[in-house]
């Protein structure tokens, strides 16, 4: 693939709550312009390590590194790394008291300290990219589940992260709408955005993705290009979560 | 009858008492304005210390709230009234009504903002912590506005209980409306003027109970 350093190195990462161990000590790295899809089955972790890596949760030991910043250090200042980091969810999470303007603003507006004539111009240039500009005032209420998706990456894509996190963000989605925000992902690799996906739709992994990590029990399996992985896994795990995905 | 327009609707009587229920409404809306507005933001505080994660923080927060529920508003005005002068703090009467009120009216606001607060789902939260804002720009401008809005019409009905609790004022000598209708019936000997009270009362806060029941209503609608 390419060797530049990666922009998000995961090392060692362990995540328990109480007395269950969610994460085993994971190792990944992901390098600048690479698109890599985590799959798996539900309870292995996958959620975890995508939310550990902006500290949505907090890691119970372990390293991760954003651009080469440990953000884990003592007096790292949180806000600042999440802003290079983008997050979609899949529930959307769009604020519904705002309109989808207000949503994809707020953090330029609030956060970055921009006036507002710049965070709209920045907003809407975001709502272009998604194809929703002409949604700006309307609210998420308003709008079908893709569209909300599609706003939300706006929201993400508006403070020009280096590196976008996906969690499952097709999943809460109607068969019929997942097209869209699918196509939108897939405009966001073309343009070269880092991007680690955890969903299910395997299609598109196939197609898009750099390389496929499998998880299992809170650790990373297997892991390579999705070729290999879907045609010829290695371990007998991932085959039978292979069939049982694609009987669907 | 004409023994009871006589005693409680005399239109003479009303004349001479009018003067004084002017300047006892003036002073009840005056109180309105500095206690609802005081107890809406000391209520707001008291929800989101609420909401802090630390223990030691939070627990000081639920027995202030608890204990100013539980205790009497009377008692307490007439205690930091009357009371409190014997510590040494002799407040005038309207910073003593004040002071009750925000004791008293805080802790219910508070409830009803920790009641909305916690109605808006912890994913928002993620959502804006996970753009960069920080805990205090999100309560700000994500939780805090969405929790209000879910809680508006308990808001507007503590706020009608508040209005007509700032009689109780007239128990140290402050001149509110229903003071001044008390002073007015002493010295006609006529329940007139209590009466006009209660009807400025009712078409002061008459509009803000129609308020409330739209709310109410279309709340069930869209249940």
């Amino acid at each position: 693939m390419n060797d530049r350093p990666p922009i998000l190195d995961v090392a060692e990462l362990r995540k328990s709550f109480g007395h269950l161990e969610v994460l085993k000590g994971v190792d990944l790295q992901v390098r600048p312009r690479e698109l890599v899809f985590i799959i798996g089955p539900s309870g292995s972790g996958k959620s975890t390590l995508l939310r550990c890596c902006n500290r949505l949760e907090e890691p119970t030991s372990g390293s991760i590194r954003v651009e080469g910043m440990d953000i884990m250090a003592p007096g790292v200042d949180i806000n600042l790394v999440r802003r290079r980091i983008g997050m979609v969810f899949q529930s959307f999470n769009l604020y519904p008291h705002l309109n989808v303007l207000g949503n994809v603003t707020l953090a330029l507006r609030k956060a970055l300290n921009k006036p507002r004539a710049e965070a709209e111009e920045a907003g809407m240039q975001a709502l272009a990219r998604v194809g929703l500009a002409n949604k700006a005032k309307a609210y998420p209420n308003e709008l079908s589940g893709g569209q909300q998706q599609r706003v939300a990456i706006a929201r993400a894509l508006a403070l020009e992260p280096t590196i976008m996190l996906f969690d499952e963000p097709t999943s809460a989605l109607d068969p019929e709408l997942v097209g869209s925000v699918l196509a939108v992902m897939r405009e966001m690799r073309e343009s070269g955005m880092t991007m680690v996906v955890v969903s299910h739709e395997m299609r598109f992994a196939r197609s898009a993705a750099d390389r496929v990590v499998f998880m299992d029990q809170g650790m990373i399996l297997e892991q390579g290009q999705p070729e290999k992985l879907f045609n010829a896994p290695d371990h007998a795990r991932l085959k039978q979560f292979i069939s049982s995905i694609e009987r669907h | 009858m004409d023994v009871i327009l006589q005693n409680f609707l005399n239109l003479k009587i009303l004349g001479e008492a009018a003067p004084y229920l002017w300047s006892g409404f003036k002073m009840t809306l005056l109180l309105c304005m500095v206690v609802v507005p005081l107890g809406v933001a000391g209520g707001l505080a008291v929800a989101l210390a609420s909401t802090l994660k630390s223990k030691w923080l939070r627990w000081p927060v639920v027995a202030y709230v608890d204990f100013f529920r539980a205790f009497p508003p009377l008692v307490l005005l007439i205690f930091i009234a009357f009371g409190l002068p014997f510590l040494g703090l002799d407040l005038p009467a309207f910073a003593a009504v004040a002071l009750a009120f925000l004791l008293n009216t805080s802790s219910y606001y508070g409830e009803i903002f920790r009641a909305g607060i916690e109605s808006i789902p912890r994913q928002q939260f993620e959502a804006a912590r996970s753009t960069g804002l920080n805990a205090a720009q999100t309560l700000a401008w994500v939780i805090v506005p969405q929790a209000t809005r879910n809680v508006i019409p308990d808001l507007i009905s503590n706020t009608l209980e508040v209005a007509k609790l700032t009689s109780i004022a007239s128990v140290v000598a402050l001149p509110e409306l229903l003071y001044a209708a008390r002073q007015g019936q002493a010295l006609t000997y006529n329940a007139t003027p209590i009466i006009a009270a209660g009807i400025i009362y009712v078409a002061c806060l008459w509009p803000l109970v129609r308020l409330l029941s739209r709310f109410e209503h279309r709340q069930i609608a869209l249940h």
